[in-house]
């Protein structure tokens, strides 16, 4: 069994029941629909990430939930209430915006004290509870200093304080890491995604990142052009997308065109055993999943090709081949670093890779 | 950087400007402060007696203090009418922004003396306010204190300097970032904590300058008590003006002057620091 379908099938991390449930929502700004029939269950404790391109609907959503912005149509409901009907201060919601939002005239302390303390919360519990929201996010010493004189990325940990202090059911995140730089960025993922264990927040993240999605979450929401393109576990949605879109956005792919016939598969000169109905067909095959001939032990069921190298990508632990196929196929295909190559190789992958995707 | 004569030439028309319109007129006035007047001629005698009679003479005292009584009810007043003008307009006017925001400015493009005449014509005892009043029978005879009376230049200084006032309060509200009131409202705070906590300590800055230019150009205008003001409703401005016009009381006249660009200068320097405290952006 190959190792992309091996990991696939480990079992998901165990969640609870639904926190928030999205009941067929649609949003249209003027005559253009940002989201359309949005149906979506979050889990009590998840990590679900909103992943898309700019313009997919993703933020939008977010701002659905959060209360800035109103359904057109559907309902969203938390916790056995109607939340799509509450002004945003009445929702037990928290956002981090993408720029922070800190209030600049406010300093650190007072940033994080704002919620309990709009809320009236008795001024001894505020002291105790801003404390501890700013040990979390290490942040302590910074109690007296204005946001201006923040770097980015301590602005962020206030940012994530200042809504954490308020003990949210469920915590927004709008692309909170974009602003950050790469190192930085790395460092944020990890301790977010410590944070969210620990405390057991459910948290919705919003990003265009497909490696910071999956990274970070429990499952992962893909949306396209304002509609679920498909919604799993971030080894599911690797290892069985859905359709080509999926297959391309999450992580590299090979697009095989071709036809199912008697249970066989025939693309350009591959052919290879292949479930499902007959006629056109497209499958996704991973660039990892394709091995040179030689490097591994032959299976019986090993569809072999050949091809010339037309480019060779060193990155490091790995390269990446452009592989010319005699029938027009364009192979990319990952292999261990091994120095360079040319010429014609014969390459092989096993059928169950090759995964039927929809367009 | 820029050679020494591109930088004289720059700096020579500003220079030329500022000292033959600025700095000469200022010290012309405070050396005349200290002159008198004696058989009709200006003497260059230095002496204190101007700034004395300021004091002695109840009349001037009493008229600078009205004057800062109607600057401040003209500031208060502006301010009234131009923040929630400007709130409104930056936050809740959707698409007819541009359109409200260009009608508030229109009346700054006609004539101050065209809008003091027609208070005149509203306010006057056979005037359109007076004869509406009596038409529904509020009144039975004219009211007497609309026109000629602190109250008129209150209100005509108000209805000219509220767009001045908006001005820079609308630039303030239109610079507070959207998300930082989203981020208030996220933290569950309704409309009007958002306003107290947010809104309004991020448009200080502009209040603090709007109000500053009700109430130092309220403090100068003598129009508006000329054309509506009576006696009982003359300003600062207008007792210099009659100084230095009709009774050739120049020393005197420009003491007075002095006064008031002493205590202009104060409140633009207080108002300075503390637009600095509250500025963050």
């Amino acid at each position: 069994m190959s190792l992309a379908n091996a990991v696939a099938q480990q079992p998901e991390r165990i969640i609870g029941s639904p926190l928030l449930e999205i009941r067929a929502v649609a949003k249209r700004f003027g005559s253009r629909d940002v989201l359309k029939n949005i149906s979506l269950h979050i889990a009590s404790g998840e990590f679900l990430t909103l992943l898309g391109e700019s313009g997919s609907g993703k933020t939008t959503l977010l701002r659905l939930i959060a209360g800035f912005e109103q359904v057109t149509v559907g309902e969203i409901w938390m916790a056995g209430e109607r939340l799509d009907s509450l002004p945003p201060h009445r929702r037990r919601v928290n956002t981090v915006f993408q720029h922070y939002a800190l209030f600049p005239h406010l300093n650190v302390r007072e940033n994080v004290a704002y919620g309990l303390r709009v809320k009236n919360t008795p001024s001894s519990e505020i002291h105790g509870r801003v404390d501890e929201a700013l040990g979390m996010v290490k942040m302590r010493d910074f109690a007296k200093t204005k946001p201006s004189k923040l770097s980015g990325g301590q602005q962020q940990r206030v940012a994530l304080a200042r809504a954490l202090v308020n003990r949210p059911q469920l915590l927004l995140l709008d692309e909170p890491l974009s602003a950050l730089d790469a190192n930085l960025r790395k460092q944020m993922q990890s301790e977010l995604k410590a944070l969210q264990r620990e405390i057991g927040i459910t948290f919705l993240f919003v990003t265009h990142d497909q490696e910071e999605a999956m990274a970070l979450s429990d499952r992962i929401a893909l949306l396209r052009d304002g509609a679920l393109e498909q919604i799993a576990s971030p080894r599911e949605i690797y290892a069985n997308p859905v359709t080509a879109y999926t297959a391309q956005f999450i992580g590299q792919t090979n697009l095989l065109r071709g036809e199912v016939r008697n249970g066989e598969a025939v693309c350009g000169g591959l052919r290879f055993p292949a479930t499902g109905e007959s006629g056109a067909a497209l499958f996704s095959l991973r660039p990892e999943a394709i091995f040179p001939s030689g490097k591994r032990l032959l299976a019986a069921t090993d569809v072999h090709f050949r091809g010339i190298i037309r480019k060779q990508i060193y990155g490091g632990s790995s390269e990446l081949l452009e592989v010319h196929c005699g029938d027009g196929q364009l192979m990319k295909i990952r292999i261990p670093a091994c120095g360079p190559l040319r010429g014609e190789h014969e390459f092989c992958f096993s059928p169950r890779d090759a995964v039927r995707v929809r367009e | 950087m820029y050679s020494r004569t591109y930088k004289a030439i720059v700096s020579v028309l500003p220079l030329l400007w500022i000292t033959l319109f600025l700095l000469l007129p200022y010290a012309l006035m405070f050396a005349h402060s200290f002159w008198a007047v004696r058989d009709g001629v200006i003497i260059h005698q230095w002496n204190l007696e101007n700034y004395k009679a300021l004091f002695i003479n109840p009349l001037y005292g009493g008229v600078l203090f009205r004057t800062m009584r109607i600057a401040a009810a003209v500031t208060l007043c502006s301010l009234a009418l131009g923040y929630p003008l400007a709130y409104f307009l930056s936050f809740h006017s959707g698409a007819r922004k541009e359109l409200l925001y260009q009608l508030v400015i229109v009346p700054l493009w006609v004539s101050y003396l065209v809008r003091g005449y027609a208070w005149k014509t509203i306010l006057g005892s056979d005037g359109v306010l007076n004869g509406f009043l009596q038409y529904v029978h509020i009144a039975h005879q004219p009211v007497g204190f609309l026109l000629y009376s602190p109250f008129a230049v209150v209100l005509v200084l108000t209805h000219i300097y509220t767009p001045f006032v908006f001005l820079p309060i609308y630039a303030s509200l239109e610079h507070i970032p959207r998300p930082l009131v989203e981020a208030s409202q996220d933290l569950g705070a309704g409309p009007a904590k958002t306003f107290l906590r947010v809104i309004l300590p991020l448009s200080m800055p502009g209040l603090l300058a709007g109000a500053t230019f009700a109430f130092v150009l309220s403090l100068g205008d003598f129009l508006a008590p000329l054309l509506v003001g009576g006696p009982s409703g003359t300003m600062i401005a207008n007792i210099v003006q009659s100084l230095f016009g009709a009774a050739y009381e120049w020393p005197l006249g420009a003491a007075i002057s002095v006064c008031i660009l002493f205590i202009t200068v104060l409140l633009l320097f207080l108002t300075e620091r503390l637009e600095k405290r509250w500025s963050f952006q």
